[in-house]
């Protein structure tokens, strides 16, 4: 049981924490934007790339980097933005979406030349974690990555219930003819979009790297599952893509428990798939998602 | 309103959707204090005179006056920004935000304390006022249309366009709805609305116009045209309680598959059936 408890279910309470916040972003871009951004993926390894990059630098603990690599990731997210999708901003969807994809190689392929391909790390050593109750362990990158994760969302929360950018964010993703006619500045929504997605991206980055290491990879493995979190969250539902997130990571992680017998359920080498079964599944049988969200 | 410079006009406006032409050289006055309705068959180009005065229509010929100010191709979120509120027959609310989100929404380019004016909405639309923390779209269609023409007059419009403000809705409705319109023009606002429900429309309007074929075949005082025979001949005649007219019935089968085929190409609105 308590086998259970360290090795799948608080993993995959981090592992959905960080899916949760990166499908955040998936699916506002997709609700404001209409389109499904394939560099997103390219985003999250940026976020870890350049807090690895202030680490070396400067020898200090990378959370410290936290608001600088966000902001950073925001900016470069921004730039992209100007020189890529604004000018395709009312061309059809599948021109965007090829794009991001030209995006997401080009990014990666950067990033590969600037920080080479092998694995790095944020620091060197080994953390023990806290014991309690003699068997449960629980390490404090754990629970500084829940708890931020978190915070963030609440944080999302706050910015689309309570201000007025937020609200403006939800009505464009309701409908961007009405939000033209109401006079709302829509350039303005795209930018916030695009600024929160990115902080948020690079926030599951970091952490993944915080988590375990930094490569150049990493982002673009995250991708079907951030997906598959957006999809059965329900595409355009941000409260969705929280939830969504939270479960593919659980059930990516359980599906390796010995549920039945002493074998795992499924090999370790399987989980990935994981996420697409339920992808697959989920656009077969309720392709609106949890949260009833756009369909394609 | 002979001399007072009307608040919006159109002078002899051609133009329509990517090369296909909706309407030809239409003229169009609304005067400060006024309620002007179009009628006209379907595909008669009434709303593409809305989207004319929008800049969502491509204008080959002619001028749009805003308070005699030239706005012939503005866009929409421009136009928005000089006074004019426009609500479209269909989807014309945030269906995921409260009534009290989507009228803020409606405040978005004021700057200052919208929340007197968003009281005044409420005792315009009492129904609105208990409903303001539901989502908009768990509302009634009627109620819908309320929370849109609040919505639109959260900035206090110079002008307010309203297409169709009643298709759709059932008789009891209709009439609260052509009741709140007169009281919003009794409080100042100019309206320019288009109508299928011509009668009860041309009985509160000031002054209509009739289009067909997306040009200008007659105008004058509601009334007047309330009692002309060829009017009566063309819209009223076949309406009982208020029915609109049959959808393409009479007249112009032509007009009626411009405006369609126009429909397909614009941005905008693409879920008329």
């Amino acid at each position: 049981m308590i086998e259970f408890v360290n090795f799948h279910l608080i993993p995959g309470l981090v592992l959905g924490s960080i899916y949760a916040l990166g499908a955040i972003g998936v699916t506002l871009t997709f609700g404001i934007l209409r389109f499904a951004n394939f560099a997103h993926g390219e985003t999250m390894t940026l976020g870890a790339y350049l807090t690895l990059t202030l680490v070396l630098l400067t020898g200090w603990h990378a959370l410290l980097f936290l608001p600088v690599a966000l902001a950073l990731t925001a900016l470069v997210v921004l730039g992209m933005d100007r020189l890529f999708f604004r000018p395709l901003r009312h061309a059809p969807t599948i021109i965007l979406v090829i794009a991001s994809f030209g995006l997401m190689l080009m990014v990666r392929s950067l990033i590969q030349v600037f920080w080479g391909t092998e694995l790095q790390g944020f620091s060197k050593g080994i953390v023990l974690p806290w014991v309690l109750f003699d068997s449960l362990r629980i390490f404090p990158k754990h629970v500084i990555i829940v708890g931020s994760a978190l915070a963030l969302m609440l944080a999302v929360h706050v910015l689309l219930r309570h201000t007025r950018t937020g609200k403006a964010m939800r009505a464009m993703s309701d409908s961007p003819e009405l939000a033209r006619l109401t006079g709302i500045d829509t350039e303005r929504v795209v930018r916030a979009t695009w600024i929160v997605g990115a902080c948020l991206a690079a926030a599951a980055g970091i952490f993944l790297a915080y988590d375990s290491h930094v490569e150049t990879l990493m982002g673009f493995k995250m991708l079907l599952p951030v997906f598959a979190s957006a999809l059965l969250g329900g595409l355009g539902r941000p409260y969705g893509a929280m939830a969504g997130g939270l479960v593919i990571g659980m059930v990516e992680e359980l599906s390796t428990y010995a549920w039945i017998g002493t074998e795992p359920l499924l090999p370790p080498g399987y989980k990935a798939g994981v996420a697409f079964a339920i992808m697959v599944a989920i656009l077969i049988w309720r392709p609106s998602g949890l949260f009833r969200g756009r369909v394609f | 309103m002979a001399a007072e410079q009307p608040v919006l006009e159109l002078e002899r406006v051609t133009g329509g959707y990517g090369g296909a032409e909706v309407i030809h050289d239409v003229s169009i006055t609304l005067g400060r204090s006024e309620i002007v309705t179009l009628i006209g068959p379907n595909g008669a180009g009434k709303s593409s005179v809305m989207n004319a005065v929008l800049g969502i229509l491509a204008i080959g010929g002619g001028r749009v006056l805003l308070q005699g100010e030239d706005i012939t191709g503005t866009p929409p979120e421009r136009v928005v920004r000089m006074g004019l509120s426009y609500v479209p027959q269909t989807a014309n609310v945030f269906p995921n935000l409260t009534v009290n989100e989507n009228l803020e929404m409606g405040a978005y380019i004021r700057s200052d304390d919208f929340r007197p004016r968003m009281e005044e909405m409420y005792d315009l639309f009492p129904p609105l006022a208990e409903r303001r923390r539901d989502p908009a779209g768990s509302l009634s269609g009627g109620q819908r249309q309320m929370v849109a023409i609040a919505k639109a007059l959260m900035v206090d419009p110079v002008v307010l366009l309203l297409d169709e403000p009643t298709a759709g809705l059932s008789p009891r409705f209709r009439g609260e709805i052509f009741e709140v319109v007169r009281r919003i023009n009794a409080g100042g606002t100019p309206i320019l609305m288009v109508e299928q429900n011509a009668r009860q429309a041309l009985g509160i309007a000031d002054r209509g116009y009739v289009l067909v074929d997306g040009r200008n075949r007659m105008d004058g005082t509601g009334a007047g045209l309330l009692a002309d025979p060829d009017v009566g001949a063309m819209f009223l005649g076949g309406e009982r309680g208020g029915t609109p007219p049959e959808p393409g019935s009479d007249l112009t089968p032509d007009g009626a598959s411009a405006e369609a085929a126009g429909s397909a190409d614009r941005p905008w609105g693409g879920r008329r059936p």
